[in-house]
């Protein structure tokens, strides 16, 4: 286990945590980026020791394929994941000219409505029966 | 076969649903077939053979759960009623609905409504019954609201439907209870068994309160009068002759099993007695004649209740018996009620006189029925209330014995009351004003033809005969009526008879009626004092405050901001890190090995670029520090043994730069600022909350490493199986090859995504252009 990668990692989570909490959509995008990279160090630093890349008949001490597996397809996906976010933000800002993460409208609609105005047990009347 | 009766019917109302839209006269005419023909069959298949037909599709075998039906004496009984009085209401409604433009939907609903009930009938265990229970809620639900438009109309859909699929859930439980003590849901297994204990308790008080919501005993009573905010034939039908004696099924099925204990005796006889009290107490302060009809129901399936549940064979077989009684009476006078309302546009019972002059047949059929509803002599509802006296009398239950009888006696004394008002309101004299107003108001109701009243007072008056002819033709009824029950249980054995002769029964009898003329008579017109009884006012109340409750919930947990979601949920991810790491202890720092000065360094220098990507304000420069990163990170990757991860890095990265530069070529320079909310400081110490805990989890996941790794196989087979030897690359196209299609399908996806999204903005800018 290298400290230096581990430290490595607590400051990539800790920066694209703080990236997503922001208003600007690009910035998202980029602690989306950020974000991305510290899980694939992750992996790989927890899942396997340092050594020769996995290669069968090289002599020395081999290192872990696995996490290495994981990682190749999480880099790919992340980067597809990231190309969209980015796409989204290139729309946005192209038809309204706006790089804010809006909040939800119907979210922020029910937060502030008022209590519902039916009174409970309207009854059925026999007069609204259906002929 | 006995599947193919059913399907045919849901058959038609699909077919009505789909094809017949605007044809459902004709979908009726087929409807009207089916249910003929099913009627004959089931006769031909039940009755008089010797084994009983049975017939079982598997549906999850390993479970014990299949869809078994049996045709024993019961079933044929419950069928018949079911299919013919579904075909006289399907007559009925060819006339009462005209030109009305929800008729294909009633066929086709009803149709579905008539399959799911045989269903219910049919069934040889409780999970097959709990099937088709649900299918009749959900028909039920969709014919209260037919009238789609009427606020009304769908608040008692709801209410009907909330009620009786909260009771179909309590089934359900009480299905898996006895599936998984006893092996079985087959009623005549459980019979067999009498199985008791705690558990079997509870599934007794589940199976219940399925029972009461269905067939609306006390407290769930408040769900039928309501129901009638449907057309009359939905009425007359579901929720007084078929449906609501769902319940009634289900207790007749489980009682022989189940009737022996303490729990289902009290429940049943409270529950029992409590509702035919209540019903015929409100029946008695309803001016519309519908209501009243509907609040006697409720207060005749408390008296069903008691008698099919109290666990004494005699009572069973008078329950039986009177289960049909209520079944022809009811379904007439419903009927002839909605036949007055279509002619005379009134259900109110101070204008019902008028009806004599208008309809004498209707008239008379309502006035024998009603006689057999108070249970007068001689017709069949005399005989089977006689019976439900005898057998009260014999019960030989003690104290619970006691309690059902005074009861029954008490809600038959308000039965007959109530049956003298609807006679008064019948046969009393013509109000001054007459119909004259309503006449003029609702002119089209002249224009009925000759055929249209015949089709609807056929089977008023047929319905009507049939409680004269039953009650005069008692003992053979009974003898038809002993298959049937004993199919129940072996020992309800019984007989039904016109005349008893004097006994104590009689004489309780003949003081009910005494008493309940007086009283029905007597008693002033007593409107109901609130529109909403008071179990609709408590199902109201807490179906308001559920809503309310989840609607707090949500402004509380959904504020609909992407910063304080991120908040939320990393907070939550720190806590459950935290707690981790305090209970099982702090990992070890001893497996740290000395990293190499170039690694040290090049993770330094990552890090600074990272803290770069969060505090320069300028876009451009953010994006190469984010390139920045990458870069180190392929660095560090290519330094501990993954050229792969190295390689794909960098290549990433570039690509990622150049659609950075291309998302943000024209926009401003800097970023907006950040929200108000969170302020700086939680996000900062939120952000070092994570930067702190998530390396120590790393590192505890790290040391908690015991088994050796999978990829010692991957190395052992990689050159012979795969023919590879970069076994990082033989997992990814050899090994583990889907997850790479999985992986490549995402990016394809993902690339449709963008296409689309940047020719949507291209478009819009354009546009704009010009």
């Amino acid at each position: 286990m290298s400290l230096s990668l581990l430290v490595l990692v607590g400051v990539l989570f800790a920066v694209g945590t703080y990236l997503l909490m922001e208003r600007s959509l690009t910035r998202v995008a980029l602690g989306v980026g950020v974000l991305g990279n510290g899980a694939n160090l992750l992996i790989v630093v927890a899942g396997s020791d340092s050594g020769q890349a996995p290669i069968v008949g090289r002599p020395d001490q081999l290192t872990d394929p696995l996490p290495q597996a994981l990682v190749l397809t999480a880099i790919v996906i992340g980067f597809a994941l990231l190309s969209f976010v980015l796409a989204l933000a290139w729309r946005n800002w192209t038809i309204t000219e706006n790089d804010g993460v809006e909040d939800d409208f119907e979210d922020r609609s029910l937060v502030s409505r008022k209590e519902g105005t039916a009174k409970p047990g309207d009854a059925p009347h026999h007069e609204d029966v259906a002929r | 076969m006995l599947f193919v009766a059913i399907v045919a019917q849901f058959a038609v109302g699909g077919l009505t649903l789909l094809g017949l839209r605007r044809r459902p006269a004709n979908a009726a005419l087929i409807g009207l077939v089916v249910l003929a023909s099913a009627a004959a069959m089931i006769v031909a298949e039940g009755v008089g053979v010797e084994s009983t037909p049975r017939s079982r599709v598997d549906w999850l075998p390993a479970l014990g759960f299949n869809l078994t039906l049996e045709l024993d004496g019961f079933a044929v009984l419950m069928s018949i009623v079911v299919l013919v009085l579904g075909f006289g209401v399907l007559l009925y409604s060819l006339a009462y609905f005209e030109h009305d433009a929800t008729y294909a939907r009633f066929v086709g609903l009803f149709m579905a409504f008539a399959g799911s009930m045989t269903g219910v009938v049919l069934a040889a265990d409780l999970f097959t019954m709990f099937v088709f229970w649900e299918l009749t809620s959900i028909c039920s639900f969709l014919l209260i609201g037919l009238n789609d438009t009427s606020e009304s109309a769908r608040k008692s859909a709801v209410r009907a439907l909330l009620t009786t699929g909260a009771g179909g859930l309590c089934l359900l439980g009480g299905v898996g209870i006895l599936q998984t003590e006893l092996g079985t849901t087959t009623f005549a297994e459980l019979v067999k068994l009498q199985p008791s204990g705690a558990l079997i308790d509870a599934a007794i008080v589940l199976v219940l309160l399925g029972a009461f919501t269905k067939s609306a005993q006390f407290p769930f009573h408040f769900w039928l009068p309501g129901a009638m905010a449907a057309p009359t034939p939905v009425s007359a039908y579901l929720h007084s002759a078929t449906m609501v004696k769902a319940g009634i099924v289900l207790l007749a099925r489980t009682s022989p099993a189940f009737g022996q204990s303490d729990v289902w005796r009290w429940w049943v006889i409270v529950a029992g007695i409590t509702t035919m009290v209540i019903g015929g107490w409100r029946a008695l302060r309803q001016t519309d004649a519908k209501l009243l009809l509907a609040h006697s129901t409720v207060s005749q399936l408390g008296l069903l209740t008691v008698l099919v549940g109290m666990g004494t064979s005699t009572a069973l077989y008078a329950g039986v018996a009177h289960l049909l009684a209520h079944a022809v009476f009811k379904v007439a006078l419903f009927l002839g009620v909605g036949v007055i309302d279509h002619e005379l546009g009134t259900r109110d019972v101070t204008k019902l006189a008028a009806a004599r002059i208008r309809l004498p047949f209707v008239t008379s059929a309502l006035v024998a029925s009603t006689l057999s509803m108070a249970g007068v002599i001689p017709l069949f509802g005399f005989v089977t209330k006689e019976k439900a006296l005898v057998a009260l009398l014999d019960a030989e239950l003690g104290l619970a014995g006691s309690v059902a009888l005074v009861g029954v006696v008490l809600g038959s004394v308000l039965s007959v009351a109530y049956s003298v008002r609807f006679l008064h309101a019948l046969l009393g004299e013509v109000a001054p004003d007459g119909t004259r107003g309503d006449d003029q108001q609702n002119g089209e109701h002249h224009s009925s033809t000759l055929i249209a009243r015949t089709l609807l007072g056929a089977p008023v008056i047929v319905a009507a005969t049939a409680s004269i002819v039953f009650g005069f033709a008692a003992t053979q009824i009974g003898k038809w009526l002993v298959a049937p029950s004993t199919s129940l249980d072996v020992l309800a054995k019984s007989k039904l008879v016109l005349w008893p002769g004097v006994n104590d029964a009689l004489i309780i009898s003949v003081v009910v009626v005494a008493v309940g003329a007086v009283v029905g008579w007597r008693v002033p017109l007593a409107v109901s004092a609130s529109p909403n009884s008071l179990g609709e006012r408590m199902f109201d109340a807490i179906y308001d405050s559920i809503l309310s409750a989840s609607k707090k919930i949500t402004q509380v947990s959904q504020p609909g901001s992407l910063p304080i979601y991120v908040v939320v949920t990393t907070l939550v991810v720190a806590v459950a890190a935290l707690v981790g790491l305090l209970r099982d202890g702090m990992p070890s720092f001893d497996a740290f090995v000395t990293d190499s000065p170039l690694t040290v360094s090049v993770a330094l220098l990552t890090a600074v670029l990272t803290v770069g990507v969060a505090v320069v304000s300028v876009r451009f420069t953010a994006a190469v520090f984010l390139g920045g990163v990458g870069y180190g990170i392929a660095v560090l990757f290519l330094m501990r043994g993954a050229p792969d991860l190295a390689l794909t890095q960098v290549l990433v990265e570039t690509l990622t730069i150049v659609i950075f530069l291309l998302a943000m070529r024209s926009m401003p320079r800097n970023f907006i600022p950040a929200s108000k909310w969170p302020p700086k400081a939680v996000r900062v110490l939120v952000s070092v909350a994570v930067g702190v805990l998530l390396p120590l989890v790393a590192l505890a996941v790290y040391s908690a490493r015991r088994a050796p790794s999978v990829s010692d196989e991957y190395f052992t087979r990689s050159v012979d199986e795969a023919g590879g030897a970069n076994v990082v690359n033989v997992i990814l196209v050899d090994f583990r090859g889907f997850d790479t299609m999985g992986e490549i399908t995402v990016l394809a996806v993902a690339a449709l995504g963008v296409v689309n999204l940047v020719r949507v903005a291209e478009r819009n800018r354009r546009e704009r252009a010009s």
